[in-house]
């Protein structure tokens, strides 16, 4: 892959639930370029199609139609074993809820992705120390997610979804689940990683406010990208 | 690793709804060794069955007896070398809750049983009073009978009040022999039935045949029977262990209930494990979907699923598969002596492992493949 070439290349995709004989559109047409480096945030209002779009983008749900190629990949084609082995590799993931495992420690739920790498438990450890501290939990690696407050369980995640360095974050509603303080400083975690490391972070949110911390707005509507904003 | 480590953790998340589950599969593994060792101690006396002894009866039924003139008559026979007499007493010790067997004996009975060990001046004494008795170590224990102690017996078949001298008291060759029983004259008990009216004298109950081979116990029991066919009396004569697995068969339907009981137990749990592990499973839906999403394929979670399930079956099982033996002898205590042979065998003990084993595994089967299916999208959004 170049590095002129977009990591996410979407092009007329579509997707469609199938719901007690009906087909319910949610995305229609989509075609969308994100680059390398983008903090990209997708709006809309509920049932609009965003969770389903970066879910796709993400590889843990397949289109109905269309291209849809990550890193240069068409994902599309992979079956279940190829896209779990791509996902471990490419992509980070945080989510509202934060989805750690509850019976982990931080340290711990972090160390989880390595551990489909052949690091060493050395290497894993060093790895895993340098993120926490990078996310301001270093002094918290022995603690369980029920131990944690909300913003530190979102940092923990955010330090799960980074630590095998992957081509893409995606985040669902990272702050939805948040107070305002925690939120503001899990945003701001998220503009350094991507300012910092160049980290492409597609963000779902339908804050405003949260979606001001991305470098570009996508918006969508009814499974449909709009070219300009809606009016307010 | 990893993989270990949630295993564990997981197991221990629902301290109380584990500890449930572990209790009910110690109980369900302890139950069903304690029912397998029932039926094992109702076949005892099978299993130790020789094969150098026949016995012949009456072909119509037990409860008929055999002239004691047929003795020379089978005696004569090709391959039989010794013949000894034996009749059912069936006398009560004090009260009817005090059963063992009593059986009148020819004295050259105790040189066919070699398994019933008797030191030599104890056997003297006994053949030389007639009113002698010898009894088994297992039953002297039970009721504390000494050398010189004298049993009454109320005769249920031979009515009226019977004093035995304790003349001897024999022990097994080793453990698994049964020696709850008492033995004495069969001329003491003639004597008194010939005093009286009636065609009992001169009967004898079965007659227990050594033979050299045992390859030949077939030929041997045909002989015999061809000898009394179209008499009187005609005989029946089989192995010692086809004898005993007639009585034995007596009691089939009990001990296939208890078999079916012992299984129901382990289905019974088998319910309730499958069910613990589905709830489990199902509490924890959007984790393994979080797995999946991070890359952890379907084998994983399955593997998690299968891994906590057996370990509650290994602590659980364990620990029945442990408290086992002393529940047996609690149980053989408890009995009073219905079972002299009470052992949880080797056998038991490996059917108890396996069903441990198969009910973990089995309760986890559709969780796991449930589990292991999920859609990543639709478990994401399931909340614990």
């Amino acid at each position: 892959m170049n590095a002129a070439q977009p990591v996410v290349e979407i092009r007329n995709l579509a997707k469609a639930y199938h719901r007690g004989g009906q087909t319910v559109p949610v995305l229609t047409d989509i075609t969308l370029d994100i680059q390398r480096g983008e903090f990209t945030a997708l709006m809309g209002p509920s049932g609009s199609g965003k969770s389903t779009l970066l879910n796709l983008i993400a590889g843990i749900d397949k289109p109905d139609d269309g291209v849809l190629r990550v890193g240069g990949l068409d994902i599309t084609v992979l079956n279940e074993g190829e896209l779990a082995d791509w996902r471990s590799r490419s992509v980070g993931f945080i989510f509202q809820f934060y989805n750690l495992m509850p019976v982990l420690s931080a340290y711990e739920n972090v160390e989880l992705p390595l551990t489909l790498t052949n690091l060493t438990r050395a290497e894993r450890r060093e790895r895993v120390e340098l993120t926490l501290s990078m996310v301001g939990l270093s002094d918290r690696m022995d603690h369980r997610p029920s131990e944690l407050s909300g913003g530190q369980q979102q940092r923990v995640a955010i330090a799960r979804a980074v630590i095998t360095d992957p081509m893409l974050i995606v985040a669902d509603e990272p702050t939805g689940d948040l107070d305002r303080q925690s939120a503001a400083d899990i945003l701001a975690m998220l503009q350094r990683l991507n300012a910092e490391l160049s980290t492409t972070i597609i963000m779902v949110t339908h804050d405003a406010h949260a979606a001001k911390t991305a470098r570009r707005l996508i918006y969508l509507e009814k499974g449909e990208l709009l070219l300009e904003p809606p009016a307010a | 690793m990893h993989a270990l480590k949630l295993i564990i953790r997981n197991t221990l998340r629902h301290k109380i709804r584990t500890g449930l589950t572990v209790f009910g599969l110690l109980i369900a593994v302890l139950a069903y060794g304690l029912l397998q060792t029932v039926v094992d101690a109702w076949y005892a006396g099978v299993d130790t069955a020789s094969s150098t002894r026949l016995i012949a009866r009456s072909s119509i039924s037990l409860a008929f007896t055999l002239p004691v003139s047929y003795e020379s008559r089978i005696r004569a026979i090709e391959g039989v070398n010794t013949v000894a007499r034996s009749a059912w007493f069936g006398g009560i010790y004090k009260e009817p809750k005090n059963f063992f067997p009593q059986f009148a004996i020819s004295t050259n009975y105790l040189d066919l049983y070699p398994e019933f060990v008797l030191p030599e001046a104890e056997r003297q004494a006994w053949m030389r009073d007639r009113r002698g008795a010898l009894v088994g170590r297992q039953l002297a224990d039970q009721y504390g009978f000494k050398v010189g102690d004298t049993i009454p017996l109320r005769g249920s078949i031979y009515t009226g009040d019977w004093q035995f001298v304790v003349r001897g008291i024999f022990d097994g060759s080793d453990d698994t022999k049964i020696t709850r029983h008492m033995l004495f004259h069969w001329t003491y008990l003639n004597e008194w039935l010939v005093q009286r009216p009636g065609r009992r004298a001169n009967q004898v109950g079965v007659y227990i045949l050594g033979i050299d081979a045992p390859d030949r116990a077939a030929e041997i029991s045909r002989a015999v029977d061809k000898e009394f066919q179209n008499s009187v009396a005609e005989t029946l004569t089989e192995t010692e262990q086809a004898f005993q697995l007639s009585f034995v068969s007596m009691s089939n339907e009990i001990i296939a209930a208890i078999r079916i009981v012992s299984y129901v137990v382990i289905l019974i749990i088998l319910a309730v494990m499958a069910n613990t592990m589905a709830m489990s499973a199902r509490e924890r839906t959007s984790e393994y979907a979080t797995l999946k999403a991070l890359g952890f394929g379907p084998g994983f979670i399955a593997l998690l699923i299968f891994g906590e399930s057996l370990a509650i079956c290994v602590v659980g099982g364990g620990a029945g598969l442990w408290l086992t033996p002393y529940a047996a002898a609690g149980f053989k205590q408890a009995a009073g002596g219905i079972f002299p042979i009470f052992a949880v065998s080797q056998t038991t003990v490996i059917a108890q492992v396996l069903c441990a084993l198969a009910v973990g595994v089995a309760a986890a089967i559709v969780p796991a493949v449930q589990a292991s299916r999920v859609r990543i999208v639709e478990g994401l959004r399931a909340m614990g």
